[in-house]
C-alpha cells in the first residue's frame, strides 16, 4: 500500500515542468470568475487578462529554457527534463512549439476584442476557451505518453468545437461547429483505436518503449521477409486520425466549412495553432514511434502530401470567399510541410519547424486583414469586399500584399525560407520528382493569392466604409508583418531557433 | 569617401531602394513631390553608377568591386556582389534606361503617382541586384523580387488587358524560376557532397560544377534553361512577352525590353554555359536544340511582326527576333559570337527601348497604338521623324549604327561554327529590315490620312531628353565600339576557355582574335564606305 502511494505521488519538480500550462489554466479560470463582475463596456479586460496569461506563461517557458541549459551541462547525453513518471518531457522541441502556441494565442486574443464587440458576443468564456485550447496544445507537444497526448489533443479539440460555434445567432457558425464536432470526434476515435493497437502490441503507453518494440518487430519481419500487417494497420489508423487534425487530403473536408463558419479570429486560431499542435504531435509520434520504419511509410506520407498540394491548390483557385480560399490554401501548405517529413533528414525537420513558425505569423496576418474589414452588417470576407482596399486603406493593402507574397513563397518574405528548407531536404534525400512538383505548385498558389491582391489593389472600391484599425489589431498586424518580413530578409536567427527545436547541431 | 569606394556596388544597388523608402514617407497629398523625387533618384541612380566607368579595369580578368558580408551563415548564403565586364555593361545599361524611363513617365502617369515611382525604384534595385549578385541565393532573391513591382507596373498602369498580361507575366516567369531554384539547390548540394563547404558562392560553385558527371550536368542545364528561356524569351516560351510589352505603360515596356530580357541572356552566359556537359556528342545535341530554337525565334518573330496591327505588339515581337540573335551568339560558343551577343544585348536595350519610347510619344498624343490610325506623320512632326528614322535604322542593323556591329559580330562568330546558322540569321536581318521599314513607312510617310494627325505637336524638351542620349549611344557604338569590346574581351575569353577548352588550343591563331576583334570597329569610321568587309579582313 505504501509503495503504491509513493508510486502515484508527484514531487514539486514535476509541477515545475507544467508550470506554463498551469498558469494558463489559472488565468483561464480567473477570466471565467471575473467575467461575472465586469460590465459590458469594459469586457476587454478579459482579453487583457488573457494576454497577461500568455505573457506569464511565456516568461515561465523562458525560465524552463534556463533549466534545460543547466541540465544539458550536467548531462549532455540527456539534455531534457522528464516528469510525472516519464509521461511528460520538457525539451527544446516542446519549448519551441509552446512558444509558437503562446504567440498565436496572444495574437488571436488581440484580434478578437474588436471582432467580438462588433458581433455583440463579448463573453469571458471565449478567452477562457482560447487559453484552455492552448493548454491542450502544450500538452500535445510535451507528452511522451499516449494518454497524455490524447488528453492534450481532446482538450484542444473540445475548446475549438465550442469556439467555432461561438456566434450563436449565426447559422454558418452553428453548422460549422456541428460538422467540426462530428468529424473531429470521428477522427479522435480512429486515433484512439490506433493508440490502442500500439498499446496492445507493446504493453506500454510510453512512446519511446513503443518505438523500440516496433523497431524490433520491423527488424524481425525484415529478416523473415514478412509484412508486419499489425504495424501497418496501427500506422494507418494513427496517421488517419492525425491527418484529420491537420486537414490533409483525403481527410480535409471539414476544413473549408469550419473556416468559413467560425468567427474569423477562431478561424485563424484553428488554421495555425491547432495545425501546428497536431504537427508537433505527429512529429513526436512519427519520429519516436514509427521512426524505424521511415522508409516504408514515407510513400504513404508522400502520397498524402502530393494529394493535399494538388487538391488544396486547385480547389483554392475557384473560391470567392477569402476564408474558404485560405482554408484550401492551408491544405496545400500542409502538403508542403508533410514533404519535409518525407525528406526526413535534419534539413527537413528544420524546414518543418521553420515553415510552421512562419506559417503561424503570415496566416494570422492574412486573417487579421480580413478581421479589420469586418463591420456591423457587413461580413467582409468575400473577395468582393476587398475591392479597392488600396484606396480605402493603403496600409492594410500593403500588409495584405506582404502576407500574400509570404504565403505564396516569394522572396524575400518568410514563406520563401520555409519552402526553401523543405525543397532543399527533398533534393538532399533524392526526391527530385517531388521537389519539382512541390516547386511548380507555387505557381497556381501565386495565382490565387494574387486574386486577393487584384481585388485589393486593382478593383474600384464600392461603397464600403473605411476600415478602422484598433490599437490591439495594430499590435497584432505589426508583429505578424515584422516576422513575415524579418524571417525572410534576415533568416539566420529564426533558422537557429528552428535548429534548436530539433536539437540539430548540438 | 573610403566607405563609398569600398561599397560602390552596394551604393548603386541601394540608391533606388533608398529613394523608394523616402517616397514612402512623403504624404500622398504632395502631388508633384513624388514625380520630382522619383526623377531625382532616377538621375541619382545613374550618377552613382558613373564612377564605375573610371574605376573599372577592362583588362583585368575576374570580378571587380567585390563585396562580401555574412548573411545566412547556417546555410552558407552570403551577401556577395561583384561585376565583370559583362555585368559592368549591363549595370550601366540598367541605370541609364532606368533614369530615362522614369523621366518618360512624367506626364504619362497621372494616377497613383506615389506607388508608381516607389515600384519603379524597387524594380531598379531588383534588376541591378541580379546583375551584381555573386551568390546564388542572393541572385535568386533579386530575380524573384523584381517580379512583384513589374507585376504592379503592368497591372495597375497598363492598358485594357493589363490584369491578364500582368498575371501571365508573373506566372510564366515564376514557373521558370522555381525550376531554377531547384537547380540551384541541386548544384549547392552536389558541390558540397563533392567536398566543398556548403556555400552559394557563384565562382566556387561554377568551378565545382566542372567535376559533376555529365548526366547530372544535363539535368541542371535544363533546370536553369527554362528559367532563362522564359525570361529571354526564346521560342516557344515567348507567349507572355507580346502581352506584357503591349499592355505595360511605356516606361514599363522600355525596362522590360531593355533590361529584364537581358537577365535571361545574362543567366545563359553566366550559369548555363558552364553547365554544358563535357561529352562532345551530348553537348552538340544540346547546343543544336538551343540554336534551332534561337533561329526559329529569329525567323518566326520577324514573320509575326509583319502581321501586326498594333505598333507596340510589333516591337514586342521584334524583341523575340532580336533576342534570338543574342542566344544564337551565346551558344555558338566562339569569342566573336559571345562578345557580339553581349553587345547586341546592349544594342537591343538602346534601340528597342527607344522604339518603345517613340510609341509612347505617339500614344500620349493620340491614345492609340494602331498603325492604321497614323500615316504621314513626318509632315507635322519632322524632328520626331528624324529621331524615329535613326532608331529604326539602328534596330534593323544599318552600318554606322549600333545594331549592325552586334548582329555582324554574332553572325561572324556563328559562321565560324556552322554556315547554315549564319545564313538563317542573315535571313532574319533582312526580314527585320522589312518589317521595321514598312512600319516606318506606314506611320510616317505618305499623306496625312487622319485629320487628328494634322496638328500633332513635335517632340518637347522632355522627350528629346529621353531619346537623344539613346541616339547618341547608337551612333557611338556604331562608329567606335572598341571601348565596349574592350570590356568584354577578358570575361568572354575566360568563359570560352572554361566552356570550350579546346577552342584556343586548336586554333592558336585565334587567341589574339578577341583583341583583334576590336580593330575593325576602330577603323570602321575611316572607311565607312565598305563596312561589311572590315571585320573579317582584320581578324587575320
Amino acid at each position: 500500500m505504501q509503495s503504491a502511494l509513493t508510486q502515484f505521488s508527484f514531487n514539486r519538480q514535476d509541477f515545475n515542468l507544467i508550470l506554463p500550462q498551469l498558469e494558463l489554466t489559472l488565468f483561464g479560470l480567473g477570466i471565467l470568475l471575473i467575467d461575472f463582475f465586469v460590465e459590458a463596456r469594459v469586457k476587454y479586460l478579459n482579453a487583457v487578462l488573457a494576454v497577461m496569461g500568455t505573457l506569464f506563461s511565456g516568461y515561465t517557458l523562458w525560465m524552463l529554457r534556463a533549466h534545460l541549459q543547466i541540465q544539458a551541462e550536467v548531462d549532455p547525453q540527456r539534455p531534457d527534463l522528464l516528469g510525472f513518471h516519464d509521461t511528460l518531457l520538457v525539451d527544446s522541441f516542446f519549448l519551441y512549439f509552446a512558444a509558437i502556441f503562446l504567440a498565436a494565442t496572444a495574437l488571436v486574443v488581440l484580434l478578437s476584442v474588436r471582432y467580438l464587440e462588433i458581433e455583440d458576443e463579448h463573453h469571458g468564456e471565449y478567452y477562457a476557451l482560447i487559453l484552455f485550447a492552448c493548454v491542450g496544445m502544450m500538452f500535445m507537444a510535451s507528452g511522451i505518453d499516449l494518454v497524455v497526448l490524447f488528453l492534450g489533443l481532446e482538450t484542444m479539440a473540445l475548446s475549438f468545437y465550442a469556439l467555432t460555434g461561438f456566434l450563436r445567432r449565426d447559422k454558418r457558425s452553428n453548422e460549422a461547429a456541428l460538422k467540426y464536432v462530428l468529424l473531429g470526434a470521428f477522427s479522435s476515435g480512429i486515433l484512439a483505436y490506433g493508440f490502442s493497437l500500439l498499446y496492445g502490441m507493446s504493453g506500454s503507453t510510453n512512446i519511446g518503449q513503443i518505438g523500440q518494440m516496433l523497431g524490433r518487430r520491423a527488424m524481425i519481419s525484415q529478416m523473415g521477409g514478412l509484412t508486419d500487417w499489425f504495424t501497418i494497420v496501427a500506422f494507418v489508423t494513427v496517421a488517419a486520425g492525425l491527418f484529420f487534425k491537420i486537414a490533409a487530403v483525403p481527410f480535409h473536408q471539414w476544413a473549408p466549412d469550419v473556416y468559413e463558419g467560425a468567427p474569423t479570429p477562431v478561424t485563424a486560431y484553428v488554421s495555425v495553432a491547432s495545425k501546428t499542435a497536431s504537427f508537433a504531435l505527429l512529429l513526436r509520434l512519427f519520429i519516436a514511434v514509427f521512426g524505424a520504419t521511415h522508409h516504408s511509410w514515407m510513400y504513404i506520407v508522400a502520397g498524402v502530401a502530393v494529394a493535399s498540394l494538388t487538391w488544396g491548390n486547385f480547389a483554392a483557385i475557384t473560391q470567392t470567399n477569402v476564408k474558404r480560399l485560405l482554408a484550401y490554401s492551408s491544405i496545400a501548405h500542409v502538403g508542403f510541410i508533410l514533404l519535409g517529413l518525407v525528406g526526413g533528414n535534419n534539413t527537413g525537420f528544420q524546414g518543418i519547424a521553420y515553415y510552421l513558425f512562419v506559417y503561424v505569423f503570415m496566416t494570422i496576418g492574412a486573417f487579421a486583414v480580413v478581421i479589420v474589414l469586418r463591420r456591423k452588417g457587413l461580413i467582409g470576407d468575400e473577395l468582393e469586399d476587398l475591392n479597392g482596399l488600396y484606396q480605402r486603406s493603403p496600409a492594410a493593402a500593403l500588409l495584405l500584399l506582404i502576407f500574400m507574397l509570404s504565403l505564396a513563397g516569394i522572396p524575400p518574405t518568410a514563406g520563401f525560407m520555409g519552402k526553401y528548407y523543405i525543397l532543399q531536404s527533398l533534393i538532399e534525400t533524392h526526391h527530385p520528382v517531388l521537389a519539382v512538383l512541390a516547386a511548380l505548385y507555387i505557381v497556381p498558389a501565386l495565382y490565387y493569392y494574387f486574386r486577393i491582391v487584384v481585388h485589393a489593389w486593382m478593383k474600384q472600391p464600392g461603397d464600403a466604409p473605411l476600415p478602422e484599425i484598433s490599437a490591439a489589431q495594430t499590435v497584432a498586424l505589426t508583429v505578424t508583418v515584422f516576422v513575415s518580413l524579418a524571417a525572410g530578409v534576415y533568416p539566420e536567427p529564426f533558422a537557429q531557433l528552428a535548429r534548436y527545436a530539433f536539437a540539430i547541431g548540438r | 569617401m573610403g566607405l563609398f569606394e569600398n561599397h560602390l556596388l552596394s551604393v548603386i544597388l541601394f540608391t533606388p531602394l533608398a529613394g523608394a523608402i523616402l517616397l514612402l514617407l512623403v504624404p500622398r497629398a504632395w502631388d508633384d513631390a513624388h514625380r520630382i523625387l522619383g526623377n531625382v533618384f532616377g538621375v541619382l541612380g545613374f550618377v552613382v553608377s558613373l564612377p564605375l566607368l573610371a574605376r573599372f579595369h577592362a583588362g583585368v580578368a575576374g570580378y571587380q568591386f567585390k563585396e562580401s558580408a555574412e548573411w545566412i551563415p547556417s546555410i552558407g548564403a552570403r551577401y556577395t556582389l561583384g561585376i565583370d565586364g559583362i555585368s559592368f555593361l549591363l549595370v550601366l545599361l540598367t541605370t541609364l534606361l532606368g533614369m530615362i524611363s522614369i523621366l518618360s513617365s512624367w506626364s504619362a502617369i497621372q494616377s497613383r503617382k506615389k506607388e508608381y515611382y516607389i515600384l519603379f525604384l524597387l524594380l531598379q534595385t531588383g534588376m541591378l541586384g541580379v546583375f551584381m549578385a555573386l551568390d546564388f541565393f542572393l541572385f535568386y532573391v533579386f530575380w524573384e523580387v523584381m517580379l512583384v513591382p513589374m507585376y504592379f507596373l503592368i497591372g495597375v498602369w497598363g492598358s485594357e488587358r493589363r490584369l491578364y498580361a500582368a498575371i501571365k507575366f508573373f506566372l510564366y516567369t515564376l514557373a521558370g524560376s522555381v525550376l531554377m531554384l531547384l537547380a540551384i539547390l541541386a548544384v549547392y548540394f552536389n558541390a558540397a557532397k563533392a567536398g566543398a563547404p556548403y556555400t552559394f558562392d557563384v565562382p566556387t560553385l561554377l568551378a565545382a560544377v566542372q567535376q559533376f558527371p555529365d548526366s547530372l550536368k544535363v539535368w541542371l542545364f535544363w533546370g536553369f534553361f527554362f528559367a532563362f528561356a522564359i525570361k529571354v524569351p526564346m521560342f516557344p516560351f515567348h507567349t507572355w512577352l507580346p502581352d506584357a510589352h503591349t499592355e505595360a505603360p511605356t516606361a514599363g515596356s522600355v525596362i522590360l525590353a531593355g533590361v529584364l530580357l537581358k537577365m535571361g541572356t545574362y543567366g545563359f552566359i553566366r550559369f548555363s554555359l558552364p553547365l554544358l556537359p563535357a561529352d562532345p556528342a551530348l553537348r552538340a545535341r544540346i547546343i543544336h536544340i538551343v540554336i534551332v530554337l534561337s533561329l526559329v525565334g529569329i525567323i518566326y518573330g520577324a514573320l509575326v511582326c509583319m502581321m501586326q496591327k498594333d505598333m507596340k505588339r510589333l516591337i514586342a515581337y521584334s524583341s523575340v527576333s532580336h533576342l534570338g540573335f543574342c542566344t544564337l551568339g551565346i551558344f555558338a560558343l566562339t569569342p566573336h559570337a559571345l562578345s557580339g551577343s553581349v553587345l547586341q544585348q546592349i544594342n537591343h536595350g538602346i534601340s528597342t527601348g527607344a522604339l518603345f519610347l517613340i510609341v509612347g510619344v505617339l500614344y500620349e498624343r493620340r491614345h492609340t497604338r494602331l498603325i492604321s490610325e497614323f500615316g504621314g506623320l513626318s509632315t507635322p512632326m519632322p524632328n520626331f521623324a528624324a529621331v524615329y528614322l535613326i532608331i529604326t535604322l539602328s534596330s534593323l542593323g544599318m552600318p554606322l549604327l549600333n545594331g549592325f556591329i552586334g548582329e555582324f559580330t554574332i553572325l561572324r562568330g556563328a559562321f565560324e561554327v556552322n554556315k547554315a546558322w549564319a545564313a538563317w540569321g542573315a535571313l532574319g536581318v533582312i526580314l527585320g529590315a522589312a518589317y521595321l521599314l514598312w512600319l516606318f513607312q506606314r506611320v510616317m510617310f505618305g499623306p496625312v490620312t487622319k485629320p487628328e494627325n494634322e496638328k500633332l505637336p513635335d517632340l518637347n524638351w522632355r522627350e528629346y531628353a529621353t531619346l537623344l542620349p539613346l541616339v547618341a549611344l547608337a551612333f557611338w557604338i556604331g562608329i567606335y565600339p572598341k571601348p565596349f569590346f574592350r570590356y568584354l574581351e577578358k570575361p568572354v575569353q575566360e568563359i570560352v576557355e572554361r566552356v570550350n577548352p579546346g577552342y584556343y588550343k586548336a586554333e592558336p591563331a585565334k587567341l589574339p582574335a578577341a583583341a583583334a576583334e576590336t580593330q575593325p570597329a576602330a577603323t570602321a569610321p575611316a572607311s565607312g564606305a565598305a563596312p561589311e568587309a572590315q571585320p573579317i579582313g582584320t581578324a587575320r
